[in-house]
This record gives structure tokens, C-alpha cells and sequence, in this order.
């Protein structure tokens, strides 16, 4: 971040600080770079703070509101000084986004920097759509794709429309509804492997979904879900590819597909 | 009641490879999902009338007290009597009481999952009472010797070709060449044995869904009309209810009636929704003579004021189950427990301690699912990481897994580690993963590859990357 | 013993007796207030739409409707119902003086026994106290007018309605039995049927007729 002393929005260029998230900087730096690329373009001053690591959300819901809130803050102090926190996980953003106010005190000064916080942090593809008021973006993806929403996304954020939208205006890609795209992959974040067994018989539903939507891409704008469903497709042999939206959205969808060499 | 949550794990295992069980539970997968939504959709208010009956729900609540006295106050008035029981033994002993008061032999029973909570049939038969169930569902379950796998639909597990065993093993008086194959040809021989059964009992066991503080009627919302012949025929009508059955007004139980069938089978209304005040009057020509209204505490009392106060608006209604997506993969029993489901995961805990159901809460994606049609707005993800976090205080998990985390969170706060420990993952991941790009085995990560390919990463983290001066 | 316990119990959660007066005030308003909620307004109609709503309603959860003049034609439509049906012409009634009014000698053939149903009648006749065009739903109250015992016992319930007494909604019903019983008193037994009796329990399949009435015919008069 640069040094200057308002942090007052500034609707020209945004300061855009993207918490890529621990997923995606381990297991799917592309999205990272897509995300990175769809803010720069899109008139946004990005930024990349160095020091982020997780949102915390496996402490959370792993019972850990200690290690919780202590990651909380660390990120909130290393993001607050932004006008927008984007983050291309629903799941993430909503943790940072609904959860964090809850994990401090009402009245404390945490629970009020937590707050503020809370307000700028948004998931990707709906900060694309609500708040930079994208109405369509300059891509080509030659596939037929099929979109699960992620649960975070859809049912503590409202993500449902805004990615439907974009991907129906990119160049080449015919989208498809697979059956109850709403319904949970069973990715699950640690309860898919501790308890592998009804993570996979739900996976395996998902598998058949896509499969029978007829769909050659599935998409997806939570990289949980998408590593679960292409390891299950994977291992079934299907020759389904999936990838994080934002890959399709910002034109780089040209790389190897998530779990393909 | 015996559970067997602790073994939630090996239920599963077995629910998931038991093909009948399977078929059945896509029933439920199909059948309540589809008819709850068209309901919904066809009234324009239905979220507005959630809201409401969330509200009326709270504010009863938070003058519980008040409402059980206006209530009993009312009852009394009526010619009824209630009996306050504590615990489960409490409520048990006064139906006992009751039912040997009344010389009773055989008691027929309404669908209750109160009921089943307090382990009443059991303690019925060791007494020498017969209890007999009459919902269709429950009747099922009781000849098999087994518990409900679901809240509204008990037999939900059960397929017609077992049904039409069980009858015959059991109904031997009927003729051996019968044809009961078809559904229609079940239904008509329990309604016949069972209508006997009405006849025969000496007491009638409800449970309720709503208690009226303003008038002191119980309500029972059902379908079949077993409810009302139960309490209608024999001499002693016994309603086993907790006390956060309770609301104010008629206006208040028309507004949460809206939304209960809706939510749970996607009728408007269920076809039976009877309201019933004290015994038999003096100019009545039918009716029971005694009315006892059983209301049990049960751990419910000390939930108020905790985190765990929204679980008291639970109205029943089963739809958290019917839109679970583990609910589906593994059926009701595999929970171990009479509250199967979300619900089940937030309540069995208080009921039965989170030591001996640990499992329950931490079985849940998260998907939220079963908050998003809640009639009631129940929070119940969050109110299972409430649970979450009193078995993490508690060091109920395993040593592996807490320690796994503890690492995992220790290095979490130390960016500089994190990402040197982030940085070596990713190569090794990324050697293994080869030119496949995904990897079929990995050492501690055996609960994901047994089932599925793990996507390698690339040999830098994305930060690495960055750093680097990647665009 | 479990009483005061419990109670002791819900006002320490409660924030203990710190409000307790102000919450009595506010609990003994809410109780005499009948305050309406959120109404839907789908049973909001004029007169002639309500009773039309009542029946199509009543129809779509598989009950029938038919639709007299005056009480005057009331045996006669019941004897016919019996006749499209086979069924017998013999009825179980309670003492209801509006049933008891009904001009039962034009239908000779009809036999119209009065009092609560054994279980051996095959065919009930009530007069119900309201109905809700909401959701179809007839209201009806217990006693020595309509026992409770015919609404549940035979294998076809015939319910007499009146035009007038179908309300929009539950609330209007209710506000009529405060009217009729008083303020806080209920008959014993006030039984809310919306069609025949069924089960979903074997499969999941909708079958009517569990334990109550196959068939629910519901005559409107007015």
C-alpha cells in the first residue's frame, strides 16, 4: 500500500487488496493471476500484501475460536487500510465477510475494526458485477461449462446471478444447468476427510450431475469444491474439466484444467 | 433411550452400502424437497410469515415462565391437569402413574417424538402395559423393533415389499393367501387391525405440537386421523409435551401453522389439526373423562439465555433433514440418535451430551441448506459450531487431529513459516503430481485420495510467484 | 417439585425476576389483545369469491363440494351424494339442531340415526362451525350437537356448511369461537380437517383413507 493518509473510497480507482486465499496460493496459483488480472483491468489499484496466509476458517469450524480470532486479526490488520478486501472464494469471503464481527466482543474496539472490515470485503466475481457494475467482460473460452454454486457463496452471500451473468457474455461458451446445481458438492472443508466416506457418496451425486448435464467444463468460483469435484471426476475417468470461474472470466482458461498436467 | 451416536462413523459405513436404504432415501431426496417448494412458491408470504413465526417464537420465549403458568392456569380451568416432569424418568414415572391409576393394559399412542425421547414405549412393556402405535409409519417401525429414522416420516427407510413381511409375520389371524403386495392393500389391513386397537385401549397417548397459553388446548397436527382416535376413544387422554410446545395466542398458532405443513410434507395444511381442551363435559357424548398434560423440561430450561435458545423454536418439521445432503447419503438411524438430521445434531448434544455425540455436529458440510428453509430461521450450522467448539474446549477430538491444527493455526500466524512450509508443499505436491497433474495417494491424506485424485499444484505458490514478479 | 424447579430454572435464564412485572403486563396484554399477524391475502375476497376459493381449495386436498340453495335441499343432495357413491342410505348425526331441522321426511329412503358414532356407521353427518377458504378447511366443534367420534369413525363424513360462517382465514374462525364459547374457553375439542384422511408412510406415496375418512363430501348451503 502506498502511504497515503485517507482511506477514504476513491470510486475512480479502488485500492484493491486480494486476500488470494490459502487454497489458491498453494493448490491453483492461476487463480490467483486471474483474479489479479480481472481487478487491474477493471480500473482497480491492486495490491498483494505478502504477509496473508489463511482466513481461518478451518480453526473456526473446527471449534478453535482462539487460533480464530488471533488469525482474524492478523488479517484484518493486514487488510484494513484498503477501500475493498476481494477475495475469489465464497466460502473465504464469507468467513471474513459474516463471520469475523461475530468472533469478537459487542462494543470492543476489535468488534468495530472487525465490522469495518467486514464491510469492504467482498468475493470476487460479485464484486466484479455489484460493486465495479460489470456488465460484461472481453473473454473467449471455446467450452460448454456447467456452474455449481459453491454453498458459501450462494447462501451467505447471494451468489447466484452474477456469475451466470458474465460467463453468458464471454465469447465461445455455451452454459448449461446441471440438476440442483445448489446442492453441496461435499467438499465440506475438513469433513471431507474426516468423514470421507458421505463426502464421497456426495460428490459422487455431484459427479453425476455434471456428467449428465453434458457439459465439458464444470465451473465454480470456490477452488474446495472444484479440487474435490475434479479429484472425483479424476478418478473416475471422466474427461470433465473444471476450473475457477475467474479463469474463463479474465481469458485464461488456456492452462492445464485443475487436476490435469 | 440407548443411542448409539457414538458409532455415527460405522452406521454411516453400513447405511451407505445398504441398498434398500439407498432406494428409499431417494424418496425423501425427491419427494419432500419438490413438494416443500412448490408450497412455498405458491404463497407469496411464506418468507414474511417465516419471519413472523420466528418472532412469536422469541418472544414466547423470553417469557417462557409466564406463558407455562397462563397456560396451566388454563388447563385447570378446563378440568385437565398438568404434571411438570424434569427429566425423562420424571415424565415416564407420571405416565405410569397415570395409566395404572386408569388399571390401563393397553394404550394406544399417537405419533410423538416426544415419546420416543423419554423412552416411554419400553417403559410401558417392562410395566406390563402394551403400547400400541397407530401412526402408520410408527406401527411399521414398532413391529420391526426399531426406532424412527425420520421425524415426520419414521418408516421413511422401510420399502413395501419389507412392510408386507412384517405384516404377515405379525397379523397371523388374517388369511395366509391375502394379497397385500399393493401399498393400498397395506394401508387397509392396519387401518382395520388397528382400528380394533382404539377400541381396546384404556389411556391414548399424544404428543403436541403446539400448547395454547391463552385458551390451554394442546394441539396435534397430523394426517391420518390416528392422532384423534387415539385421544377420542379410550377413557384417559395423556398429552406428553415439552414446555417449549408453548405459544400465546390463536392468532400466533394460525401464523406458525402456515408455514409448518409447508415446510414439512408441502401441504397447505396438514388435514388433521385438532385442538383439544380438558376431559369430557357433562353434556359430551364422547370424549375422554381424564385429561393429563404431561410437560417436560428434559435440559430444555437451561438452553435459554445460552447460544443454544433458537434450537427451542424448532417446530418439528423435518425440512433440515429432508434438504441435508448427509441426511441423504446416510439416512436417519446411522445418527444414532430419536433427533436424526440437523436438528438432531444441535439437540441430541444437549440431551444426551456432547461426549456421547460428538459426531453429530461435526457431520455437517456447512451447506447451510437446512437454515435457508427453516420456517423457524433456526441458525443451525452455527448452533453445530457452537457444539464444535464445547468439544474443542472440552479436548474431545482426536490427538492427531487437534495437534494437526494447532500446528496448521501456529503457523498461521507466522506468515514467514507458513509460506516456507507452503513453498516446500507445493514442490513436493508438484514432483509427485508429475505430468498427470494430480496425485492417487498421499501420505496423511488418505481421507481424501481413498476416494478421489488429489490436482497437483504447481511448483510455486501463487505468493512465491508474485514475489517474483509473475503477472 | 418439578414445577418450581423448572420454572426457577427459565427465570434464571430469563435474567432472572429483574422484569418480571414489566414481562407479566406484556404477557397478560398479548394474551387478551388477539392481535392478528401477517394474514395472507389469498382468502381476502368478497363474499362470492371466498365460498368459490373455499371449494376449490377443499377439492384440490381431494374432498367434494356441492352447492344448495337453502337447507331445504340438503337431504336430498345427501341422498344423492349416498346413491353416486353405492353406499347405503343410512347416516349417523348428532343432535345439531340445524341437521335437526333438515327436512329428512322429502328423502324417505334416508336413515338418519342421531347420536355419538360406535364405529359400526359407515357414513357421518356433521354441521361444521366455520370453514377457511385459505386451505379449505372445515372447522368443526365437539359436543352433544357433533361428536367428535363421527368425524373420524365412518368411512364418508358429510359436512354441512353454511356459506355465511367461511371465513378468509384461521383468525376470523377463531375470533367466532371466542364469540360463541367466550373470551379464553374453548369447546373441548375443535377439529380443524382439510380433506380425507391419508398417509405418505409406505414409500412416500400419498393414499387416502388411513385412519379417518376416505371421503370427505362437503355441502355448502346459501
Amino acid at each position: 500500500m502506498t502511504s497515503e493518509t485517507s482511506t477514504r473510497p476513491s470510486p475512480a480507482r479502488p485500492k484493491v487488496g486480494l486476500f488470494v486465499t490459502c487454497l489458491v496460493d498453494l493448490m491453483r496459483p492461476a487463480v490467483g493471476f486471474a483474479a489479479a488480472r480481472l481487478l487491474s483491468n477493471n480500473g482497480c489499484d491492486l495490491a498483494v500484501p505478502p504477509e496473508q496466509t489463511c482466513c481461518g476458517q478451518p480453526a473456526f469450524n473446527s471449534g478453535d475460536r482462539d487460533d480464530t480470532r488471533a488469525i482474524a486479526e492478523q488479517v484484518i490488520a493486514t487488510f484494513e487500510g484498503f477501500d475493498y478486501v476481494v477475495v475469489p472464494s465464497g466460502s473465504c469471503a464469507a468467513m471474513m465477510k459474516v463471520h469475523y464481527p461475530e468472533l469478537f466482543a459487542a462494543g470492543s474496539n476489535w468488534r468495530d475494526r472487525a465490522e469495518a472490515f467486514s464491510a469492504k470485503v467482498f468475493e470476487l466475481v460479485s464484486f466484479l458485477t455489484d460493486v465495479l457494475k460489470i456488465e460484461a467482460l472481453d473473454a473467449r473460452f471455446e467450452a460448454s461449462a456447467t456452474y455449481h454454486d459453491s454453498c458459501s457463496g450462494l447462501r451467505e452471500l447471494g451468489i447466484h446471478d452474477q456469475p451466470r451473468k458474465l460467463l453468458s457474455g464471454i465469447d465461445g461458451l455455451t452454459m448449461t444447468e446441471m440438476k440442483d446445481p445448489d446442492i453441496c458438492c461435499g467438499f465440506g472443508g475438513t469433513f471431507c476427510v474426516k468423514y470421507s466416506d458421505i463426502s464421497n457418496a456426495i460428490v459422487e451425486r455431484k459427479a453425476a450431475n455434471i456428467t449428465a448435464s453434458g457439459a465439458d467444463t464444470v465451473l465454480a468460483g470456490d477452488l474446495g469444491c472444484l479440487l474435490n469435484m475434479a479429484g472425483k471426476l479424476k478418478r473416475d475417468g471422466s474427461a470433465v474439466k473444471a476450473r475457477h470461474v475467474a479463469e474463463v472470466l479474465a481469458g485464461m482458461a488456456d492452462t492445464p484444467a485443475i487436476g490435469e498436467g | 433411550m440407548l443411542i448409539t451416536a457414538p458409532k455415527f462413523k460405522e452406521n454411516a459405513a453400513k447405511a451407505l452400502v445398504d441398498k434398500s436404504l439407498q432406494k428409499a432415501l431417494g424418496n425423501v431426496e425427491r419427494g419432500f424437497v419438490a413438494k416443500r417448494a412448490k408450497a412455498a412458491a405458491a404463497l407469496p408470504e411464506f418468507d414474511a410469515l417465516r419471519d413472523a413465526a420466528r418472532d412469536i417464537k422469541n418472544h414466547t420465549l423470553e417469557n417462557l415462565d409466564l406463558y407455562l403458568e397462563a397456560y396451566e392456569e388454563k388447563v385447570t380451568a378446563a378440568g385437565g391437569k398438568v404434571h411438570w416432569a424434569s427429566t425423562a424418568e420424571d415424565a415416564r414415572d407420571a405416565i405410569l402413574d397415570i395409566c395404572t391409576a386408569a388399571n390401563a393394559r393397553t394404550v394406544t399412542k399417537g405419533k410423538s417424538m416426544i415419546t420416543e425421547e423419554i423412552g416411554l414405549n419400553d417403559h410401558l412393556e417392562v410395566n406390563g402395559i402394551h403400547p400400541v402405535e397407530t401412526d402408520l409409519g410408527e406401527y411399521i417401525i414398532q413391529l420391526r423393533g426399531e426406532t424412527p429414522s425420520h421425524i415426520i416420516a419414521p418408516a421413511v427407510h422401510v420399502n413395501k415389499e419389507e412392510i408386507e413381511a412384517d405384516f404377515r409375520r405379525v397379523h397371523t389371524h388374517l388369511p395366509k393367501d391375502r394379497q397385500i403386495t399393493e401399498p393400498t392393500a397395506l394401508l387397509s389391513e392396519a387401518r382395520v387391525v388397528l382400528r380394533q386397537e382404539y377400541f381396546n385401549a384404556d389411556v391414548g397417548i399424544t404428543g403436541a405440537n403446539f400448547l395454547i397459553a391463552e385458551t390451554g388446548s394442546s394441539i396435534i397436527v397430523t394426517n391420518e386421523g390416528n392422532g384423534d382416535l387415539t385421544q377420542t376413544l379410550p377413557r384417559v387422554h395423556i398429552v406428553v409435551a415439552s414446555i417449549e410446545k408453548v405459544v400465546p395466542t390463536l392468532e400466533d398458532v394460525s401464523t406458525i401453522l402456515r408455514v409448518l405443513a409447508r415446510s414439512a410434507t408441502g401441504q397447505d395444511m396438514s388435514v388433521y389439526t385438532t385442538l383439544s381442551t380438558g376431559p369430557r363435559r357433562p353434556e359430551d357424548p364422547d370424549g375422554p373423562d381424564e385429561y393429563h398434560v404431561i410437560l417436560l423440561d428434559n435440559g430444555r430450561s437451561s438452553m435459554l439465555g445460552t447460544e443454544f435458545q433458537d434450537m427451542l423454536r424448532c417446530i418439528r418439521c423435518g425440512a433440515c433433514m429432508n434438504h441435508c445432503p448427509v441426511y441423504h447419503a446416510v439416512g436417519g438411524h446411522a445418527y444414532g440418535s430419536v433427533y436424526p438430521g440437523p436438528m438432531g445434531a444441535v439437540l441430541t448434544p444437549k440431551l444426551w451430551g456432547i461426549d456421547q455425540s460428538g459426531h453429530l455436529p461435526n457431520a455437517s458440510t456447512f451447506c447451510g441448506r437446512c437454515e435457508s428453509v427453516c420456517p423457524m430461521h433456526i441458525p443451525l450450522p452455527k448452533m453445530m459450531r457452537h457444539w464444535r467448539e464445547r468439544a474443542f474446549e472440552a479436548h474431545q477430538e482426536p490427538a492427531a487431529q487437534r495437534y494437526g491444527l494447532k500446528l496448521w493455526a501456529f503457523m498461521a500466524k507466522r506468515p514467514k513459516l507458513y509460506h516456507l512450509a507452503t513453498g516446500i508443499a507445493a514442490r513436493v505436491m508438484s514432483l509427485l503430481g508429475g505430468a498427470k497433474g494430480r496425485l492417487s495417494s498421499l501420505p496423511l491424506a488418505g481421507g481424501w485420495t481413498k476416494h478421489r485424485d488429489l490436482p497437483a499444484p504447481e511448483t510455486k505458490t501463487f505468493l512465491k510467484q508474485w514475489a517474483e514478479g509473475k503477472r | 417439585m418439578s414445577r418450581d424447579a423448572i420454572l426457577k430454572t427459565v427465570r434464571a435464564s430469563l435474567k432472572g425476576e429483574a422484569d418480571v412485572d414489566a414481562r407479566r403486563e406484556a404477557v397478560k396484554a398479548r394474551l387478551s389483545s388477539h392481535q392478528r399477524n401477517l394474514i395472507p391475502a389469498r382468502g381476502q375476497l368478497g363474499d362470492a369469491e371466498r365460498v368459490a376459493l373455499f371449494a376449490e381449495q377443499a377439492e384440490k386436498v381431494g374432498a367434494t363440494v356441492t352447492r344448495v340453495d337453502d337447507a331445504g335441499a340438503v337431504p336430498e343432495a345427501v341422498a344423492d351424494y349416498l346413491r353416486g357413491r353405492n353406499l347405503p342410505q343410512r347416516v349417523r348425526k348428532g343432535n345439531d339442531p340445524r341437521l335437526g331441522a333438515l327436512p329428512f321426511d322429502k328423502t324417505p329412503t334416508l336413515e338418519v340415526n342421531t347420536g355419538p358414532s360406535d364405529g359400526t356407521d359407515l357414513v357421518g353427518l356433521s354441521h361444521a362451525f366455520g370453514g377457511v377458504a385459505e386451505t379449505g378447511t372445515l372447522v368443526l366443534a365437539s359436543g352433544n350437537d357433533n361428536p367428535t367420534t363421527i368425524n373420524f369413525l365412518p368411512e364418508t363424513h358429510i359436512v354441512v356448511i353454511s356459506a355465511e360462517d367461511i371465513a378468509g382465514d384461521y383468525e376470523t374462525v377463531f375470533e367466532r369461537v371466542r364469540a360463541a364459547y367466550g373470551e379464553g374457553t374453548m369447546p373441548r375439542c375443535l377439529n380443524m380437517i382439510t380433506g380425507p384422511s391419508r398417509s405418505g408412510d409406505i414409500e412416500q406415496t400419498i393414499l387416502l383413507g388411513a385412519h379417518g375418512p376416505k371421503d370427505v363430501h362437503v355441502v355448502v348451503v346459501g
